[in-house]
């Protein structure tokens, strides 16, 4: 008997250890939603997309309209299918976006929105990596919702699927509006 | 037409070779289970089949890849057209669904290499070992298809072209590692199959770890290969000039690399003794459940690293599923059934079974520290205690001197004998070995080095420790011959294995103890015309250019090298590079290698008035950290083509296994 309880042994510690494991992936590092939250949109000075002339900083989001802020490239297919969510939130709810073309060239960027359609107000120029660098973007895309105030309220990692416009942003958006 | 047919070809050959998983995994076990013969012959087909069927799934992603078919997903997220043919033929496995249909192509091509050479082996041990590494095939094929897969496509919104490699994946050693790491890995689960079928037979004999020997050498053998491309791709590659980080993922390949050395040193003894039954049979199980272990850690990205890739909890809970699934089945046979193959086996204390013993021992103590390092974060964190990292210091540690501690052991173990070993035995063929180790190694860093370094001088010590016995049993088994070619020809191939493997440790030992004391770095600023002197050689750099790559543009300076005041001078190209379509920065260090030393050079900041930071190295027998690693590798495919498993690596005549009587089998089951 005692003899058994020895051979039991690796399985129990296999359990415990898959135990914490599985806590593990809840406690997922890349679950990043709160590392901005609340926090100041960061400053910066960049031309725009459309107007290499046009400089923009801070005080776009400061207007006090609720903004979406959509971090896109020609060379990221998710974006693309993004767009038809993005242009529904924009024309039929009314929501102010500007965007952020990230890490493109301006002759990309500017075939991208004819191409897909351009729900932005304007569009930030960042090919370096900028303000993505400021707002911890590893991936487009990336969008976050800033308050009248300038404040991050909401960031969504990733694709925005027609569900999570329902979902998650609309909700969202009503809250902080 | 048909090319743009090949990615559905590649999604329905998977789903046919999971259904052909799920008829390896179920009717051989139960056929052997309920001894019926026909129900246990559909092992060998199956594993053919499914091998064949992930090879063609296989095939068509790396045809999308080259064909740059960017309506598919993975090929447009991990590839872009400006990519030179290897990098997009290597892009397949740079990334996570391509990199998980890799490691099921390798464990359905090691399914179908066991069903290749098991002619010899009883059909039941066939028909359990085959369904064991099919129900490991249906929980991977599941994993690709329901979370992974990479053939989804992106229509109609097709991009016109890729978001390329990731630079740092852009590379020869990239292309090399993760395959010959995963062969190891995977390769470990055809001696988990041997074990679990050992256990649900209830048979476990020399025969059993005659047949285990080979594959877990092999695996073995491409796990340190695997481990070593890896250290020197991020020496090289990574630009900081380190081999080792103690990063989550490098841990995760060196806990399975640990337990599978334990568990060869203990299948010798399994096979030659018949003793350490169960303790084999748990350290079977441990090195595959690890390799899991390690694939769940970098594929859920539950631990940060450079490796994690991939970051979607639903994958994540899925690997954990299958690893709770495969490793507690597992544990839970092998708690209930171990007590039937075990049995008692004398020896003394003094002898090379209590030393392989020791050897096991220090090495599951090596995996507990690492193990334990390694997920303590994560304990930590799930505990809410806050979050920490457990660094190089924690492991330098204990990983140090329990190595030391271990070559004492690796010193006496070859030339030890089974059962029992008069002590004067030991002392009498040892005692000169023991007082050469301590005088050359401490005496070496003196006359060669510019300080004297204890550390070297210990690792020093233990190196030829290890060393010095060996030749010292090779020339005691020469001697006794009458000519030295008899004397040679005598010695097996599995001896030489082992002689090569503990050589390889030793070497690796050097290599680790005088880099890591005699390591030189310097960072400084450098313009044109500036020079500095590290370690006797002067770094004078000639000019700043710039190049254009196939994919990158890159700051390149021109440093020429010259050693004292010899006339011998060559130039070396550090660059930095910025890859085009993803924006990323990478550092291209220059490398000038040599067995005993390597000089490094990398571009760091520019500095803006027209110099750039630059970090020098120099780097004494770093080289020999891999040779080692390659020398313990060939050792253990040596061992492999030892002569007394060669007789059930050649096949049979088949029309003699086909006329056999049923009950041919049964009587070779007796003989074995």
């Amino acid at each position: 008997m005692k003899r058994r309880l020895l051979l039991l042994l690796p399985l129990i510690g296999f359990l415990a250890l898959s135990l914490f494991l599985y806590q593990g992936l809840s406690l997922n590092p890349f679950h990043r939603e709160s590392a901005l939250m609340a926090r100041d949109f960061p400053a910066f000075d960049l031309a725009t997309l459309e107007s290499p002339e046009r400089r923009v900083d801070r005080s776009l989001f400061t207007s006090g309209e609720l903004t979406l802020v959509n971090v896109w490239g020609e060379w990221c297919p998710e974006c693309k299918r993004e767009m038809p969510q993005l242009l529904d939130l924009a024309h039929r709810h009314e929501i102010r976006m500007i965007g952020i073309s990230w890490k493109d060239t301006r002759e990309k960027g500017l075939g991208f929105l004819e191409e897909f359609g351009n729900p932005f107000e304007v569009n930030i120029f960042d090919p370096d990596n900028e303000l993505g660098f400021e707002l911890g973007v590893f991936g487009a895309p990336e969008t976050f919702l800033v308050d009248g105030g300038g404040v991050i309220r909401y960031h969504h990692t990733g694709y925005i699927s027609p569900g999570e416009v329902r979902e998650k942003i609309l909700p969202e958006v009503q809250k902080w509006r | 037409m048909l090319t743009q047919m090949i990615p559905e070809i590649g999604h329905y050959a998977l789903v046919i070779a999971l259904l052909l998983a799920v008829i390896q995994a179920v009717m051989p076990l139960a056929g052997a289970a309920t001894r019926r013969p026909l129900w246990m012959a559909y092992a060998r087909p199956m594993a053919t089949g499914q091998f064949l069927f992930v090879a063609i799934a296989y095939a068509c992603l790396t045809t999308s890849y080259m064909l740059d078919d960017f309506s598919v997903a993975n090929v447009a997220n991990n590839s872009n057209s400006m990519l030179p043919w290897y990098y997009k033929f290597s892009a397949v496995w740079g990334n996570h669904e391509g990199s998980v249909l890799l490691w099921s192509l390798m464990l359905a091509g090691w399914g179908y290499a066991a069903a290749s050479f098991s002619r010899e082996l009883p059909r039941d041990m066939v028909a359990r070992v085959l369904g064991v590494m099919g129900l490991v095939c249906v929980g991977f094929l599941l994993f690709i298809l329901v979370t992974s897969n990479p053939f989804e496509r992106l229509l109609p919104h097709m991009p016109a072209d890729g978001a390329d490699l990731n630079p740092l994946l852009q590379d020869i050693g990239l292309i090399l590692h993760p395959p010959m790491l995963y062969m190891g890995y995977v390769g470990f689960s055809v001696v988990f199959a041997f074990a679990i079928a050992a256990l649900l037979g209830g048979r476990l004999d020399a025969a059993w770890a005659r047949w285990a020997r080979p594959w877990t050498n092999l695996a073995w053998a491409c796990l340190t290969v695997g481990i070593a491309l890896g250290s020197w791709w991020a020496y090289y590659e990574l630009g900081w000039g380190g081999w080792w980080f103690w990063d989550p993922v490098e841990n995760a390949s060196l806990l399975p690399w640990l337990t599978g050395t334990a568990l060869m040193h203990s299948l010798a003894v399994t096979e030659k003794r018949g003793a350490f039954k169960s303790w084999t049979l748990l350290l079977a199980i441990t090195t595959f459940s690890l390799s899991l272990l390690g694939t769940f850690l970098v594929r859920s990205g539950v631990l940060t690293s450079v490796h994690a890739f991939a970051n979607d909890p639903s994958r994540g809970f899925f690997i954990l599923m299958l690893l709770g699934i495969t490793v507690g089945l597992s544990l839970l046979i092998f708690a209930l059934r171990a007590p039937r193959v075990s049995h008692k086996v004398g020896f003394s204390w003094l002898s090379r079974d209590a030393l392989l013993l020791i050897n096991n021992l220090m090495l599951v103590i090596m995996t507990v520290t690492v193990l334990l390092g390694t997920v303590y974060p994560l304990l930590l964190d799930a505990l809410d205690l806050g979050k920490i990292s457990v660094g190089p210091p924690y492991f330098n540690a204990l990983f140090v001197p329990l190595t030391l501690i271990m070559s004492v052991f690796m010193g006496l173990g070859p030339i030890s004998r089974w059962k029992e070993t008069a002590p004067s035995l030991l002392v009498r063929r040892l005692w000169l070995a023991a007082v050469v180790a301590v005088v050359l190694g401490a005496a070496l860093p003196l006359i060669f080095a510019e300080r004297w370094s204890a550390p070297v001088a210990v690792g020093l010590i233990a190196a030829l420790w290890i060393v010095l016995p060996m030749l010292r049993d090779l020339y005691d088994k020469i001697r006794r011959a009458s000519t030295l070619g008899a004397g040679l020809k005598k010695l097996s191939l599995a001896y030489w294995g082992m002689q090569l493997g503990h050589l390889g440790v030793a070497v690796t030992i050097v290599g680790v103890a005088v880099v890591s004391n005699y390591n030189i770095e310097r960072n400084v600023r450098m313009g044109p015309g500036d020079s500095v002197q590290v370690a006797g050689y002067t770094f004078t750099m000639i000019e700043l250019t710039d190049r254009r790559g196939a994919n990158f543009l890159a700051d390149r300076a021109v440093i020429e090298v010259q050693r004292g005041d010899s006339n011998r001078r060559f130039t070396m190209n550090p660059e930095k590079r910025l890859y085009l379509a993803t924006g990323m920065p990478m550092t291209q260090v220059a490398l000038r290698p040599g067995l005993f030393r390597d000089l490094y050079v990398a571009m760091g900041e520019d500095l803006g008035d027209g110099s750039w930071a630059m970090r020098v190295q120099y780097k004494p027998f770093v080289r020999w950290l891999w040779l080692g690693a390659l020398l313990m590798s060939i050792g253990g495919v040596l061992a492999v083509a030892d002569k007394r498993y060669r007789r059930m690596a050649t096949a049979p005549d088949p029309e003699e296994t086909a006329l056999k009587p049923a009950g041919g089998d049964r009587g070779k089951e007796a003989t074995a």
